[in-house]
């Protein structure tokens, strides 16, 4: 038998050749270590799950917070946009002492006279240069009328340019005309919203609506869309400024007087105003808030009392800029803290596989694996790990928003820059926090990982 | 019988009188071969001074008590660790100054090897786990199939081939890791203690498939403490305290 074996026939084995390895079949590893990797993964559902947590949180907070303050962002930006960024918004406010004097004495109670007046500004027009255009405003509260219907409103009297400096848009009709302007004409515009409660039914062109004892014939319906908070009327009501309707500023001096009587709890209140509310638009985008000053300053000389308040779309479209900008950085870095945290997670557990897969380890180097197969098995497993956390964490993420928009009515942003750099982030974090649990496994002594139990 | 010297520069070693033409076909040469573990300040040397040769297409056992440093033997023969002092030349090329990529290659393309308790991959099928070797190799996804297909017929669990490793008997399991160990065509197998776990039945199984295994051609080293299994072998290594005792062949 021993001659059998050492007979000199039989032929010297050849000598294996080193193998080369070929891109192709690096590829092939590749593909059996990420194979190996999902199966360890799905073999510790659960854990796994937990593990990933971290991750699939950070990055839906990072995706779901940015698109709420974008679309916060956004949605102070257009209110501000809507009131124009070359207008200067000027409003009467009954001042604080005059509320108070007015209370106190016998007898009917007196007007109160108080804020902005056409001679305020006919001054700013005529002294500050750049103003292409100054719309006044008067805002009276009324009930109006059309058949049984009625609807308690506020009635603008304005210039012909009002809704172009605002940017309001007409759905149907047209805005009145200068001629029906000169005429103190008794036209009238809805906004949407008055129009769909009093004339549910009908087209309301055309037709007229009462208020106190006069008829209004409806020419145009406004679209409701583009109003803003900020563009309610300080002086008379705090309604949603949606509910208003707009005639010409000559026949709301002329058909409501200046005084205008209120309802109040203890009692009626009469006030005289002039005047409302005043736009001024301003030729140049750069010089409105150097106008805004100035007409600050001509006001505070011209009125005893703070009656009146100045308010610069361009300058609050700035701050909401800056407050924006500020969310996101905040929004940043508690996202980036949770992604922190779930790297953390995910080290940890990638230290545990290490250790509970020790004799794998063994195994694999005895068979062949060098310590960078190691440590590719490991990090692919950790990023296999925190990229299945970052697409659940990116599905969550684009699903948040959605929920917060159908439930609160806000308004958000999913841009597609957050869930793919969500997701990278996620992915180097699997990277980041894995590379020191593979190299602990790729440093391991082959003989003691294989005696391991 | 007889004491053999190699002579690591050349990698020939000195072969019995009757057989010269077998000169050449020194596969493992141990020379002087040391091994020495520290514990803090305390040195213990569990090998002292080995020296040993394998030829080609030996069937080799090597036996003795537990703690005469026959593990540690087998761990330098399988490149997973490195002698204090002497060379190891397997395949004609010296080991002792690889790092350990190059020892990681040999270990994946030279050697096989066969573990009491198996070692396979509990996440893999039986198919996977003879694959594993050859993706480290480098081979393609088709031949390393083509090869592993091959190996699990010759073992007889081609019927199991879906099987992960807890589904299988200890046996089958022993089967499976022969045939990983084939994978890659080593120059050499090892097997530390492959019948420790197993039946006598399946055990004795494991032996014939070594007896067949060695007279196509392979060469394989296999440890164990028991007499009656190394002297199925036709060339049995005795140790004792970390020497070789003795080194006989049988004369059949």
């Amino acid at each position: 038998m021993t001659d059998a074996i050492l007979e000199p026939t039989v032929q010297p084995r050849r000598r294996p050749d080193r193998p080369k390895l070929r891109a192709g079949n690096r590829l092939v590893r590749f593909k059996k270590i990420t194979q190996v990797g999902i199966k360890s993964i799905y073999s510790h559902g659960l854990r796994s799950l937990l593990t990933v947590l971290g991750i699939v949180i950070g990055v839906a907070a990072v995706i779901a917070m940015l698109a709420v303050s974008e679309g916060a962002s956004f949605e102070a930006q257009q209110q501000f946009r809507d009131l124009g960024a070359n207008n200067i918004l000027l409003k009467s406010v009954k001042p604080a002492e005059v509320e108070a004097s007015s209370n106190r004495g016998f007898g009917p109670p007196q007007a109160i006279i108080y804020g902005l007046t056409l001679a305020d500004v006919e001054t700013i027009r005529s002294t500050i240069p750049g103003i292409s255009n100054v719309i006044a405003s008067r805002i009276v509260k009324k009930n109006v009328w059309h058949l049984g219907r009625s609807m308690n409103t506020d009635v603008v009297g304005t210039a012909v340019d009002y809704p172009t400096s605002r940017n309001y848009n007409l759905r149907s009709g047209r805005f009145f005309s200068e001629t029906e302007m000169r005429d103190h004409a008794n036209v009238v515009v809805l906004s949407d919203e008055v129009a769909n409660v009093l004339f549910p039914i009908d087209n309301p062109l055309g037709l007229s609506i009462k208020i106190d004892s006069d008829y209004y014939n409806v020419i145009g319906i406004m679209e409701s869309e583009g109003f803003s908070n900020l563009g309610q009327n300080q002086a008379g009501s705090s309604n949603a400024a949606p509910s208003r309707i707009y005639i010409p500023f000559t026949a709301s001096k002329s058909r409501f007087g200046e005084t205008t009587t209120r309802q109040t709890a203890g009692g009626m209140e009469r006030e005289t105003v002039e005047l409302h509310e005043a736009i001024i638009q301003v030729d140049n985008q750069e010089s409105v808030i150097e106008v805004g000053e100035i007409i600050e300053q001509i006001l505070a000389r011209r009125h005893k009392d703070i009656d009146y308040a100045i308010e610069i779309p361009l300058a609050l479209l700035r701050q909401a800029e800056e407050s924006a900008l500020r969310d996101q950085i905040v929004a940043g870095a508690i996202a980036g803290i949770s992604l922190l945290v779930g790297g953390i997670g995910i080290m940890n557990i990638m230290l545990a596989s290490v250790t509970e897969r020790t004799r794998e380890i063994g195994i694999r180097r005895a068979l062949g694996a060098k310590k960078r197969d190691i440590i590719t098995q490991f990090l692919i497993e950790a990023v296999i790990l925190s990229g299945v956390g970052g697409v659940i964490g990116v599905v969550l993420g684009i699903a948040i928003p959605f929920i917060i928009s159908a439930v609160w009515g806000m308004t958000t942003i999913v841009t597609p820059v957050a869930p793919l750099l969500a997701f990278s982030i996620s992915a180097l974090i699997g990277v980041v926090f894995g590379i020191y649990p593979s190299m602990r496994a790729a440093d391991m002594d082959p003989v003691e990982a294989l005696r391991h139990e | 019988m007889t004491s053999l010297e190699p002579n690591p520069a050349t990698g020939i070693g000195n072969p019995p009188a009757d057989i010269d033409s077998v000169a050449q076909s020194v596969v493992a040469s141990l020379k002087d071969i040391r091994k020495t573990y520290y514990m803090g300040a305390l040195a213990v040397e569990v090998l002292h001074g080995i020296s040993l040769d394998f030829y080609q297409g030996e069937y080799v056992s090597i036996m003795g008590p537990s703690g005469c440093g026959k593990s540690t033997l087998m761990n330098i023969l399988g490149c997973l660790d490195k002698p204090t002092e002497g060379t190891y030349y397997l395949g004609g090329e010296d080991t002792s100054e690889m790092d350990d990529d190059e020892l990681s290659t040999i270990r994946g393309a030279r050697l096989g090897f066969i573990f009491q308790s198996y070692n396979l991959i509990q996440q893999l099928n039986v198919l996977e786990n003879i694959e594993m070797p050859l993706f480290y190799q480098g081979y393609s996804e088709q031949d390393s199939h083509e090869i592993a297909m091959g190996l699990v017929e010759r073992v007889g669990l081609e019927d199991r081939i879906d099987h992960k490793p807890f589904e299988l008997s200890g046996g089958q399991q022993q089967r499976v890791a022969i045939a990983r160990a084939l994978a890659v065509d080593p120059l050499i197998i090892l097997a530390d203690e492959p019948t420790g776990n197993l039946d006598t039945k399946s055990g004795a199984e494991i032996l014939d498939l070594f007896d067949e295994l060695n007279q196509q051609g392979k060469t394989l080293i296999m440890i164990t403490h028991s007499d009656e299994l190394a002297e199925r072998s036709p060339r049995w290594v005795r140790m004792l305290d970390g020497k070789v005792e003795s080194d006989d062949r049988r004369n059949s």
